[in-house]
């Protein structure tokens, strides 16, 4: 039993009362404690992926309860890769915070940030449904911190608007652990998977309902339709890097599906059959184009990236929704490739946003702003990353993605989907790139009477300077060349994917190694 | 006994949804109050009901017999629901301050044209 597999949650637990109550006087010692937690968080992330990736299944019992009587801990590759994911994304995001002094326009921004990469791992590495539940509340708790970090009337009132729809998930998710437990007598994943394969059909009805109201509860997570309404607003009007950790967040709702609706609830139990299925491709056909028609009608540049992000789970969805390995093989990696997709694209579009000043992030011309060309590169190759475009990795996840269609049921109407509402993306992506971006070389300063002014103006210097903005372009670098890694070791990224999905469908390792209490 | 909390949850679940529907901070704090004390009271009842049985096995009878005893379980389940849900509602009430001292109005729903300016 390693020790090891519990030090994504302790790390953050530890060192954010710290932060909180020792160095919030201190800007650069906070700061140097977060990014420490941060890098520390990566290399344990790593070797919990080395540990993990031969393909045993680590159990960390803690209070050395045997399961299903106390709460474990569950290392798989599923559990180690999105530990992984979540701790290079919040590095990043990191870098991008403090090069942009984001940090500053509130208070307790640090130690919020590790509560809520606490409440992340601890979702991804929990094997038991309520602790689940509990690190839900944890991660939201700080999430609402985070979202309403910096204040100002639009962000308040979106904050409660997100904060309201999150109280009502979690209600529902007690409701739905309640039926749960009263169906079987275990909220242990592992003893789940067997207890809900043994119901006979006769008595499968609050069983089922169980299973609905836990999708419902992780499609709030997830944003699919008809519960995806709270994600543009609380994506637009949250500080940009959060919007940008919000990433990881959707995908918790993802894992949450994918870990249910296979080791639990998978296809081959008689009681649930493939409603599961069937429901979510619905769904995620819907918030496919819903996603689709935000981008092309939004007229500000935060919510046209919210929406590409509702898109982008619309296509994750509809992969998991197929549940063969193969399609939940493309499934994470979209799901790896989409994070960063989104991430950068929210960070590049705080860099515009403070920078246009006055025009903020609306879909207007304005006088060009200060590394025009270097941000419109970066936007560049981003937004074609999140369309899907060749050469770098959302073009290849969606052709994993059409490719695991083949053959399957719904496959025109999944393929229609993906290919239309791609040009859809495209083209909003298109529409704003070139208004922010190209239109402004041609726009001249105005003066107060209406007429030109001969010499374009200077290049306005919005809201406080940062001097350490390097360190943001940096950020965005290593969020875009993600993307590039990703698409140029696809191959041992696939072939570890695989793994990780034949695992998904053959719980039969993670079962035994959680029951036995062996290792 | 069943029908008796069966109709609590109903009527809090209701009441709940009700005011939740009324879109302004106040009523929301409140049936956001409501839902959790209905959903608390649902949990007792996923353990089967019984009143008066202790919540251990006794180790000694001859016959353990399951009729003389309530499932813990659903209980510890109940005591982490209250403390998340009290943390939650303090938050969801400060938050709500914030917004009403910077808005001037409790509304929750934000308009078209306030989402674009």
């Amino acid at each position: 039993m390693s020790h090891w597999i519990i030090a994504p949650v302790i790390l953050p637990a530890l060192l954010a009362p710290l932060i909180g109550f020792v160095m919030r006087h201190d800007k650069v010692l906070s700061r140097s404690a977060s990014v420490a937690g941060c890098v520390a968080l990566v290399v344990i992330a790593l070797g919990l992926l080395n540990m993990a990736a031969d393909g045993t299944v680590h159990v960390y019992r803690l209070g050395d309860w045997p399961a299903p009587f106390g709460i474990v801990l569950v290392l798989d590759r599923l559990s180690a890769l999105m530990v992984l994911l979540t701790s290079v994304l919040a590095l990043i995001v990191l870098l991008h915070v403090i090069g942009t002094d984001w940090d500053q326009r509130g208070r307790h921004f640090h130690a919020l940030y590790q509560f809520q990469l606490m409440g992340i791992c601890g979702a991804f590495l929990t094997g038991d449904a309520f602790n689940l539940f509990v690190f839900f509340e944890v991660l939201l708790i700080a999430s609402y911190g985070l979202m309403i970090h910096g204040g100002g009337q639009a962000r308040l009132r979106a904050g409660l608007q997100y904060v309201v729809m999150n109280l009502g998930g979690s209600t529902l998710f007690l409701f739905a652990l309640g039926t749960l437990y009263a169906a079987t007598g275990t909220l242990n994943i592992a003893d789940l998977a067997v207890k809900v394969r043994e119901i006979p059909l006769e008595d499968a009805a609050i069983l089922r309902v169980a299973a609905i109201l836990l999708l419902v509860v992780f499609a709030i997570k997830a944003a699919l339709f008809p519960v995806q309404f709270w994600l543009p607003g609380t994506y637009a009007n949250a500080p940009a890097p959060v919007a940008a950790l919000f990433a990881i967040m959707t995908k918790v709702g993802a894992y949450a599906i994918l870990r249910f609706y296979t080791v639990i609830f998978g296809p081959d139990v008689p009681a649930i059959g493939d409603m599961p299925e069937l429901w979510i491709k619905i769904g995620a056909l819907i918030t496919i184009a819903v996603g689709a028609f935000g981008v092309l009608g939004a007229r500000r540049l935060m919510p046209l990236i919210a929406f590409s992000v509702v898109g982008s789970m619309g296509t994750l969805l509809l992969a998991i929704a197929v549940f063969t390995p193969q399609s939940v093989t493309a499934a994470l990696y979209y799901l790896l490739h989409s994070t960063f997709a989104a991430a950068a694209l929210f960070l590049i579009g705080d860099l515009v946003t403070t920078r246009r000043g006055a025009s903020a992030d609306s879909l207007l011309p304005a006088p060009p702003i200060a590394n025009n060309g270097l941000l419109a590169a970066a936007f560049f190759i981003a937004a074609i990353g999140m369309a899907g475009m060749p050469p770098i990795s959302g073009f290849l996840g969606k052709l994993l993605i059409l490719d695991a269609f083949q053959g399957q049921a719904h496959q025109a109407i999944a393929w229609a989907a993906i290919l239309v509402t791609s040009l859809m993306v495209i083209v909003g992506f298109a529409r704003a790139g070139s208004l922010i971006f190209w239109k402004a070389e041609g726009v001249v300063a105005v003066d107060g009477h209406g007429a030109l002014t001969e010499t374009p103006a200077p290049v306005p210097v919005a809201g406080p300077s940062q001097p350490n903005v390097g360190i943001a372009f940096v950020a965005i670098g290593a969020c875009l060349s993600m993307l590039f890694l990703l698409s140029i070791f696809a191959g041992p990224v696939t072939s570890y994917l695989t793994a990780t999905s034949a695992e998904l469908f053959d719980p039969a390792a993670y079962v035994d190694a959680v029951l036995s209490g062996g290792n | 006994m069943e029908l008796i909390v069966a109709a609590t949850v109903g009527v809090l679940t209701s009441a709940g949804i009700y005011l939740i529907l009324r879109l302004r901070t106040f009523p929301v704090i409140l049936g956001m109050a409501m839902l959790s004390y209905a959903v608390n009271v649902f949990l007792f009842s996923t353990g089967r009901l019984a009143t008066g049985m202790p919540p251990v096995l006794d180790h000694h009878a001859k016959h353990v017999d399951p009729s003389l005893y309530t499932d813990p379980l659903p209980q510890a389940l109940v005591l982490t629901a209250i403390v998340i849900s009290f943390g939650m509602t303090a938050v969801l009430v400060l938050i709500s301050l914030g917004a009403f001292l910077e808005a001037k109005h409790d509304k929750i729903d934000i308009s078209d044209e306030e989402a674009d300016a």
